[in-house]
């Protein structure tokens, strides 16, 4: 039977919803699944993590070295407990923070990683996509070995909540290095609601045209209460901090409604979006890929139709 | 201080690929292949830290088959001085990957690996971590910005929240992400030098590494369809559309 060792993300003191997602795809492995909160002072952490569904432990490690999502630091704790646990799944989810650690853990193990489960057909048989998301693959894990992996957030809802693990402290006895420090964080993102679990989002590209002109899209998003996002070419012209790239390589998002707005549609823009319920282009150009993939469409200038949108929601 | 960099010979980011029709796997028949798009970041960062003076040499290593030779002439056309190919033919496991560039990095001994934070055929975002950990140095993935300040490195990092700063002693694996920098051009008589410059060959025997465990792929398919959309002359339109689906 599997057993599957689910790794909390949390910050500033409050579970991510990313932990939610993963341990909704571990659930469908099947067997036992705990969550390891690693943490300065994970109590409350681990007491929500306790209450999703599906989850029968909850392990808190508390160190001072665990004050900051450090991959060097937390990865040979991950390991160790994997491995002195006999786990024979170790799952994170594919966010910043999992795709950094994940792939650290596995190498200390020596096993091989799947990164962005999408599907899972079996305990050793998961589907991930590649060519962003042009293509899916099944692949097949070696069933001798545990399996580490990265739950694709965007493809699982956050598992309920309802349950009642037991939450159990843990002391990991590994050794820490210190050659790698953390020294601050910069929040770029606002009050508006998180890009990555709001059911909304609205984003802007490069027809926006600067960072002025994007308060028409801050300002249709506040109207509909949606997250906002943007395409890279908006990102490295500077109208929009990094943490609003949707993509391939930014934030893959999966909102029931999304409004691309002076957004083409490359290749790289769509994979972030594959699995939004509806997706409205908005765009000048009538010949935009993004039409191709749009279930609405509208030709036209995003100066004229947003403010006149917003005024008829 | 030497820099090590590591290119991957890629599907073209421009290229629409095809899955072949009986799943066995994505059709590359003629299909045009450059450097992975975060190598070219990683290239360009090193060449910089040479021409800043902070980096004597800059060293590009590739795994791959025989023209995989073109990227590190790529590479060398940056302004990398010298290139290693292990050629392997077949396709390496990230792990594998992982450890042949342990090796490499063993034997060069840099003060600096830059890679790419992901390659963009399979998207695995894996090899700089893995390679790190083998080694048990530091890592500082997804780079917007890099400092090398002696032995320390600063980064900033292009996290979920923004931008996380964190200080690595060195030698480190750093992971480069699009805003790093912008590669530069390649110019015909850079191009024209890299034909001279030197490419050292050597197999996975030559550094003693052995192939690690990987996944099989059993199934390649095309993504599921979206349904055909519908396209809305004005606003009111837009507006009864979104309100018929619920949405608004
Ligand atoms: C390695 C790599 C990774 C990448 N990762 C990502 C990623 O994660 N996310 C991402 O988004 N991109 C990514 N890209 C970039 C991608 O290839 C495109 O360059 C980018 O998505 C284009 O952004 P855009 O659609 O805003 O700009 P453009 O392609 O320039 O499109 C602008 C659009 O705005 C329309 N427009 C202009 N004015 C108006 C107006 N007044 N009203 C209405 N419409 C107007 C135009 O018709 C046009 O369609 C990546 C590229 C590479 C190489
Ligand atoms: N075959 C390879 N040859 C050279 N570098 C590689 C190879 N595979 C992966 N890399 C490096 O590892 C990075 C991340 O790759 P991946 O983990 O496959 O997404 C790439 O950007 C390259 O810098």
């Amino acid at each position: 039977m599997s057993k599957i060792l689910v790794v909390a993300q949390h910050d500033d003191g409050q579970l991510n919803v990313a932990t939610a997602r993963a341990v909704k795809c571990a659930s469908e492995v099947g067997g036992e699944v705990e969550v390891l909160v690693l943490a300065e002072s994970g109590q409350s952490i681990g007491e929500a993590a306790a209450q999703l569904e599906g989850v029968s432990k909850v392990l808190v490690a508390d160190n001072a070295a665990n004050s900051q999502p450090l991959a060097a630091v937390l990865a040979p704790q991950i390991a160790k407990v994997a491995q002195d646990g006999g786990y024979s799944h170790v799952f994170g989810p594919n966010t910043t923070y999992g795709k950094d650690l994940m792939p650290r853990v596995a190498a200390l193990m020596g096993v091989a990683m799947v990164t962005d489960i999408m599907a899972v057909h079996g305990a050793h048989e998961f589907d991930r996509p590649i060519y962003a998301g042009n293509a899916i693959v099944t692949v097949q894990a070696d069933s001798g070995q545990a399996v580490v992996a990265s739950v694709r957030c965007a493809s699982y809802q956050a598992a309920g909540q309802g349950g009642s693990a037991a939450v159990e402290g843990i002391s990991v006895d590994a050794e820490l290095p210190t050659h790698t420090r953390y020294v601050g964080l910069k929040k770029e993102g606002g009050d508006r609601p998180d890009l990555q679990s709001a059911p909304r989002v609205v984003s802007g590209g490069r027809g926006v045209g600067s960072s002025e002109n994007f308060k028409v899209i801050f300002d249709l998003a506040d109207k509909l209460g949606a997250g906002v996002g943007a395409s890279r070419a908006a990102v490295d012209s500077g109208y929009v901090p990094n943490d609003m790239q949707v993509g391939q390589t930014g934030k893959i998002i999966a909102p029931e409604l999304y409004i691309a707005v002076g957004i083409s549609g490359a290749i790289q823009h769509l994979a972030g979006i594959k699995d939004a319920g509806c997706i409205v282009a908005i765009n000048s150009d009538e010949d935009a890929p993004i039409f191709e993939v749009a279930d609405i469409g509208l030709v036209g200038d995003l100066f004229q139709v947003l403010p006149e949108l917003q005024g008829k929601l | 201080m030497k820099v090590l960099v590591s290119v991957k010979r890629v599907v073209d980011y421009n290229v629409r690929i095809q899955v072949k029709g009986d799943g066995s796997g994505v059709n590359l028949d003629g299909v045009k292949m450059s450097m992975n798009p975060f190598d070219e970041i990683a290239m360009e960062e090193a060449v910089r830290l040479k021409e800043a003076g902070t980096a004597e040499e800059v060293i590009a290593v590739t795994i791959g088959g025989d023209k995989a030779e073109e990227q590190l002439r790529s590479a060398l056309a940056f302004g990398a001085d010298r290139a290693i190919h292990v050629k392997v033919n077949e396709e390496v496991s990230p792990l594998t990957a992982a450890r042949i560039l342990k090796a490499v990095f063993e034997k060069e001994q840099p003060g600096l690996f830059l890679m790419g934070k992901q390659a963009i055929d399979d998207d695995n975002n894996q090899t700089g971590q893995m390679t790190s950990a083998l080694l048990g140095i530091p890592q500082a993935t997804f780079a917007g910005e890099l400092k090398i300040d002696g032995n320390k490195a600063t980064v900033v990092r292009e996290v979920d929240a923004g931008l996380e700063t964190i200080e690595v002693d060195l030698p480190a694996v750093v992971t480069a992400d699009l805003r790093l920098n912008e590669p530069r051009y390649l110019k015909l008589p850079d191009i024209m030098k890299a034909k001279r410059k030197p490419v050292e060959t050597v197999s996975m025997a030559d550094l003693g590494v052995e192939a690690a465990p990987g996944l099989t792929v059993t199934k390649t398919s095309p993504p599921p369809a979206r349904a055909a959309g519908i396209k809305v002359k004005t606003v009111d339109e837009l507006v009864a559309a979104l309100k018929d689906k619920g949405l608004v």
